[in-house]
């Protein structure tokens, strides 16, 4: 690692977006790891595709918290410069593709999140997170519908695709509850109208999942013990290997642009 | 004073029209004004600036349309002319001339459904290819050769096409 890790003055509106923007690169990361690997043509352009919507809004979002913090980052030393403890994005999302269901399920979980979310952010106070959910709103449903579909598709498929994607929302189910979970640094921005509680998108996320779970002829687990960890840099071991890979060029050849 | 408005008026049409030109290099039928990308055009000073806003949030396109931009106007006289991206309002597919769905259809991609309403969002559509007029086709995915289109197919001429996504 030749470059040092930046500095970052976390005051909650910079934090707060940050995190957003850590949630869409993360995932946009992981989908772009199927970039030629995918099970068909039509799936390969889709994932590319989403992970190129979550790309844009992590730019942005970057783009905006370096603007609010005013210390001289930017979107780039966000993204490449900074170590995985200073990570903030959901522990969901770093978790790697698996098989095919395993990233579908993922995408479906926080997919259906961040519809509600964007859509309840474009009410935002804070004019740019509103403009910024105005466009990543119609981007997430998109995704909702696509992945929709698969879980529906793959649950109600052969025995190994229901068995699969069965197994996979077991697995990720605990990842689910930090979505919603709040600190006291959000709580003064919603109190403030600049962000949105993410209490009140449990009911309808809970119904939209369920909806398509059962659909799928599939089941939600029982267990409600959530794993946390990622809004405040405690992340899985696969967040580390995910950024040397991500970070690898800007860590050897500093600065190198093209 | 009246004088340096009038200046600036002219400056500012002539700034205008020059950037009006630059295309989408993705869909190069389609000016950045047929779009509704381009947003607005000031002079500062006599120095130009130029408010373009993006389509989608990752459309890679958008920072090829400002060098265009930057070098469209510097052809035209304008020294170190600055692009600046504004996001609010959001852009959607109701911005898109009359005259830039024509060419969208001529060049073979359906032009987005008029209203870009949530159900249209949700799939509820119906799409008329571009080749034959018909209204009896399919999608095929919902995610195509760029962030903005998806792939259809007619099932009256059997031919694919591709539809410019409503947002």
């Amino acid at each position: 690692m030749a470059t040092a890790s930046i500095k970052v003055s976390e005051t909650p509106l910079v934090l707060y977006t940050l995190r957003r923007a850590d949630d869409a690169l993360i995932l946009g990361h992981r989908l772009s790891e199927w970039c030629g690997h995918a099970p068909m043509l039509e799936e390969d352009m889709a994932l590319a595709n989403m992970g190129l919507d979550l790309l844009g809004q992590a730019r942005e979002l970057y783009s905006y918290a370096a603007k609010v913090e005013a210390k001289g980052n930017d979107e780039d030393k966000f993204a490449y410069l900074r170590d995985v403890r200073q990570y903030r994005n959901l522990l969901l999302l770093e978790q790697p593709n698996g098989d095919f269901a395993r990233t579908m399920v993922r995408q479906f979980f926080y997919s259906v999140f961040a519809d509600l979310y964007w859509r309840a952010m474009m009410k935002s106070d804070d004019p740019t997170l509103a403009a910024i959910a105005a466009k990543s709103e119609k981007e997430s449903a998109y995704h909702v519908r696509h992945c929709s579909e698969w879980i529906v598709r793959l649950g109600d498929g052969t025995e190994e695709s229901h068995r699969r994607v069965q197994t996979a929302i077991d697995d990720l189910w605990a990842f689910t509850g930090e979505m919603f979970a709040v600190d006291d640094s959000e709580r003064g921005l919603i109190d403030a109208g600049i962000a949105t509680d993410p209490a009140g998108l449990r009911t309808q996320w809970l119904k939209t999942v369920s909806d398509v779970v059962d659909e799928a002829t599939l089941a939600l687990p029982k267990n409600d013990w959530m794993q946390q960890g990622g809004r405040s840099g405690h992340h899985s071991e696969h967040l580390g290997h995910l950024l040397s890979e991500l970070q690898s060029l800007q860590r050897t050849f500093p600065g190198a642009t093209w | 004073m009246v004088t340096a408005l009038a200046n600036d008026n002219d400056l500012r049409q002539r700034a205008w029209d020059a950037a009006a030109q630059v295309v989408d290099p993705e869909i190069p039928v389609l000016t950045i004004a047929d779009l509704g990308v381009l947003r607005d055009v000031q002079v500062h000073d006599g120095r130009i600036e130029v408010a373009i806003t993006p389509t989608y949030s990752g459309c890679p396109a958008m920072n090829m349309i400002t060098l265009e931009i930057e070098l469209a106007l510097e052809r035209a006289g304008f020294a170190r002319p600055t692009v600046r991206t504004i996001l609010s309002p959001a852009w959607t597919t109701d911005w898109m001339s009359e005259g830039g769905r024509n060419k969208l259809r001529e060049y073979g991609i359906a032009p987005p459904q008029a209203s870009s309403s949530r159900r249209a969002l949700f799939g509820e559509q119906q799409v008329a290819c571009p080749q034959c007029g018909s209204t009896n086709t399919e999608v095929l995915s919902e995610f195509g050769s760029t962030s903005c289109k998806a792939l259809w197919r007619c099932k009256s001429c059997r031919e694919p096409f591709d539809y410019f996504k409503c947002h």
